[in-house]
């Protein structure tokens, strides 16, 4: 194969300068939305390290470094030598850099001048203080462009310097940023370990690393990173080349592991840890049964919220004292019963009109019925029955005899929501590798074949709409039990889009992705209403969501953790390279398919 | 009595007659080509028989039953099964799977026995797996193995319509509807298939209607050629009666015999 080598700049000066600008200005607009959502004022009380550097700086400072690397990125073509990277593309990273603090200059003499706080609700003093460090626009000014051509500069040096540096670095980096954003985490369960030593020793009483620590804790990690190098690749492609038996025993043990780890860890953590918990499990559970309607069966459902509105109110009809017009306080277990019985008739009522719709009409359809069943129990209409904007109160705890599960024992709560997540997961284990699972994956690749070739698809479709109803109305029975009450707010549609964003960003139609998503979405962002680990964040929630979904969408389409089958489909021309070497290897034999090579398009 | 019997049928997309009165029978173990130039309706024909269209007018009886205005899965399992000229697997599902789906219509566990692994489930996923193993086999090497695994859209075109007789092999039927199975194929492949056709009626006892445009296939495989253009049979017969009828020539000519010479 010749090689084309890729031209040579003459000299460093040599930029592609339209290239340059286009990324200075893309530095400069990403650092001024930045200020002016809001977050790093807002952020700037939380500390990273103690009196150095707070959050807020964080959320800033990063910007220059990530644009400065991505635009002194060597673009690699097959066939095409790449150019060495060196001083040529520090240059970059520099003048981008220069021109994204340019840019924050502008904006402080911007925020001197005029008040713009009518439209940007941002625009204030306290950002023009942030910005200049409180010591004038003259210094804030000269101190911000050189800050990012400096950042730039480092951004881009990272294509330079050695891989291993590179690797201590960046790990020190996320290491101890994210231990200091997860200083509440951290706190909790060094008390439940009685290791209050270490807490005392890592954060300053006013929150933040201390400089000792960031010091310690810092070369600790860096270290570690020495060792672990290479360690964690090999460890996961020999897990991906086991076969058959050593496989499924290294899985177990995998799983074993988890389940004792999901079993013991709450015992050590405090209230608010296993608050977050329970809420992280009560999502998991919607998505994965989301996972089967639309991951497996490939029914976009944006109305699944109604499922879990109806679990809800149905065991706080049932089970509250205070039901307004029906109150047979029957026991959680007996409620569950009908609980199941209700979300079997509601996913066939709403899903027998909708299921002959296809793709973006059925996403629309329920998207409506969704509404609908919130606003029927918010209606005056049906107040008398639901306590419409009143909603059910004073719902009772599950009594299990030796204990009661309730809001106020978080603890208690996760364990129930963590038997219900575990009987998710073998649902949509089990259904995967069935007749009916196979059914929904033919439905999902193509409907009407898949009828003419003998599948009841309104059937199918039905089944996997009721599955996922029932799943999504266990979530909502054990939220009325642990909230002990329900309103028609606890329902909003927003439920719906951040289960759907759960699904797709975790990887759609794997079990391990969605509950990965779960964590990372739920666990460490927030729900709707529950916060996570970065309750700083709480604000910027849905603008985060946003930023991950688009970047997902183009980077990794997949999800973090993606089936098999999906990042197959999304990869096929990799898969079909891949499968046309290992053909050569193993067929050469095949007289017949020759010519005819296997790479065809559909 | 014949397996199917189509009379009068018609069909119409809005102005457009796509079958006008069409009259067909087949019977039992039979192979019947239909031709006729682009845009005859052949494939309407195989859409209305298989239920993806229904007729406008006209009458479909299968072994004795109408199954006009039945859905294309209850076609499917009473014993028509059909491929596609345009190759329509199921992509992202493996070799494998593609062909255990196809059993759906003759099998029947549903949710309590995958949840609960009953015996009668196990029994049954092993008794889909060996069935489809079989019915592989039948292609020779090219769809087992480690290609069982494979995702459909790795396979290379022959393979695909190939695994799209299995498909439909594993519905166990009793009539098979081919829609150009040899396009697209090479001589060698062609021939072969041509060869695995007559064997699925010997070997498998189906009967068989294929719609082809290689007149060497049709030659080779078929009892009984039917001509369609326009939407009606202009005739019928053994491959050497309808290849010198004048009409034929004709309709494919787009000109009189007499003209030609």
């Amino acid at each position: 194969m010749s090689v084309i080598a890729a031209p040579v700049p003459s000299s460093i000066l040599d930029q592609d300068w339209r290239k340059v600008l286009r990324w200075g200005l893309i530095c400069g607009g990403a650092l001024i939305a930045m200020c002016l959502v809001g977050m790093p004022v807002e952020m700037d009380r939380r500390a990273i390290i103690e009196r150095y550097l707070s959050l807020g700086y964080l959320t800033v400072l990063f910007i220059p470094v990530l644009v400065g690397w991505v635009a002194s990125t060597q673009v690699v073509l097959e066939g095409v030598e790449a150019r060495k990277q060196g001083p040529f593309d520090l240059v970059t990273g520099f003048v981008v850099g220069a021109i994204g603090g340019g840019f924050l200059a502008l904006l402080m003499v911007a925020l001197d001048s005029w008040n713009l706080r009518d439209p940007l609700v941002n625009w204030s003093p306290k950002l023009f203080r942030f910005l200049t460090y409180e010591n004038g626009m003259g210094f804030g000014a000269v101190a911000w462009i050189v800050t990012g051509a400096v950042l730039g500069l480092v951004g881009a040096s990272f294509h330079i310097v050695p891989r291993t540096v590179r690797r201590v670095t960046s790990f020190v980096v996320f290491g101890l940023i994210s231990l200091s954003i997860l200083e509440s985490l951290i706190d909790d369960l060094s008390e439940g370990f009685r290791l209050e030593w270490l807490d005392e020793f890592m954060f300053a009483k006013k929150g933040g690393l201390t400089v000792t620590s960031t010091i310690v804790i810092g070369a600790a990690i860096g270290v570690l990173s020495l060792v672990t190098d290479g360690r964690m690749k090999a460890a996961t492609e020999r897990y991906r080349n086991m076969e058959g038996v050593e496989r499924q025993k290294t899985s177990i043990v995998l799983f074993v592991v988890i389940a004792v780890l999901c079993g013991v860890l709450p015992m050590f953590l405090g209230k608010i840890m296993n608050e977050l918990l329970a809420n992280v499990g009560l999502f998991l559970l919607l998505a994965l049964g989301l996972n089967i309607v639309v991951g497996l069966a490939g029914l976009l459902d944006l109305g699944y919220v109604a499922f879990f509105a109806v679990g809800g109110y149905t065991t706080a009809v049932l089970t509250s004292p205070n039901s307004p017009w029906f109150a047979p306080e029957l026991h959680f277990g007996i409620a569950l019963i009908f609980v199941v019985i209700f979300a079997t008739i509601t996913g066939l009522v709403i899903g027998a009109p909708v299921i002959r719709m296809r793709g973006d009409y059925l996403a629309i359809v329920t998207l409506g019925f969704g509404e609908i069943i919130r606003l029927l129990f918010m209606s005056d209409w049906l107040g008398p029955y639901f306590g419409g904007a009143q909603g059910v109160t004073n719902i009772p705890g599950v009594d299990l005899g030796f204990a009661t599960v309730k809001g106020t024992d978080p603890r208690s709560v996760f364990y129930l929501v963590l038997f219900f997540c575990a009987i998710a997961i073998y649902v949509s284990w089990r259904l995967q590798a069935s007749r009916l699972g196979r059914a929904w994956m033919a439905i999902r690749e193509d409907e009407q074949v898949a009828e003419a070739m003998g599948i009841n698809t309104v059937s199918a479709k039905l089944m996997a709409f009721v599955v996922g109803a029932v799943l999504a109305s266990f979530s909502g029975a054990v939220l009325a039990a642990k909230v002990g009450s329900v309103f028609p707010t606890s329902f909003m549609i927003l439920v719906s889009i951040i289960i759907l964003v759960v699904v797709i960003v975790g990887g759609m139609g794997n079990i391990a992705g969605v509950m990965v998503g779960s964590f990372v979405l739920i666990g460490v962002l927030g729900g709707p209403k529950q916060p996570g680990l970065l309750q700083e964040f709480q604000n910027f929630k849905l603008l985060i969501y946003g930023l991950l979904l688009v970047f997902m969408m183009l980077k990794r389409p997949e999800g973090l953790v993606p089936s098999a089958r999906r990042s197959r489909e999304l990869h096929q021309e990799e898969f079909l390279q891949d499968a046309w070497l290992q053909d050569d290897k193993l067929d050469s034999d095949d007289e017949v398919s020759v010519g005819d090579g296997g790479a065809e398009e559909q | 009595m014949s397996l199917l019997e189509i009379r009068d049928l018609k069909i119409t997309f809005g102005g457009l007659d796509a079958l006008s009165g069409l009259n067909f029978h087949v019977d039992e173990g039979e192979i019947v080509s239909v031709i006729g130039p682009n845009g005859a309706g052949k494939t309407t024909f195989f859409n209305a028989i298989s239920g993806l269209v229904p007729p406008t007018e006209g009458e479909i009886e299968f072994e004795g039953e109408s199954i006009v205005g039945l859905d294309p899965s209850i076609v499917t399992s009473l014993g028509i099964a059909r491929t596609f000229q345009n190759v329509r697997l199921f992509p992202n599902m493996t070799i494998l799977e593609n062909v255990m789906v196809a059993q759906h219509c003759r099998t029947n566990q549903l949710l309590v026995g995958a949840l609960l692994q009953t015996k009668a489930f196990k029994k049954e996923e092993r008794e889909i797996r060996e069935r489809a193993e079989e019915v592989l086999g039948f292609f020779g090497h090219r769809l087992v193995g480690y290609r069982m695994d494979q995702p459909a859209f790795a396979l290379s075109y022959a393979n695909r319509r190939r695994l799209e007789i299995a498909r439909a092999m594993a519905t166990q039927p009793r009539m098979l509807l081919l829609d150009e199975p040899v396009a697209g194929m090479n001589p060698i492949e062609t021939a072969e298939l041509t060869e695995l056709i007559g064997r699925l009626r010997t070997e498998w006892g189906f009967t068989i209607v294929v719609i082809e445009h290689d007149m060497k296939v049709v030659r080779d495989v078929s009892d009984r050629v039917v001509v369609l253009d326009h939407g009606v049979p202009i005739a019928q017969g053994s491959y050497d009666e309808v290849s010198t009828d004048p009409n034929v020539i004709e309709a494919y000519l787009g000109r009189p015999v007499e003209a030609a010479s």
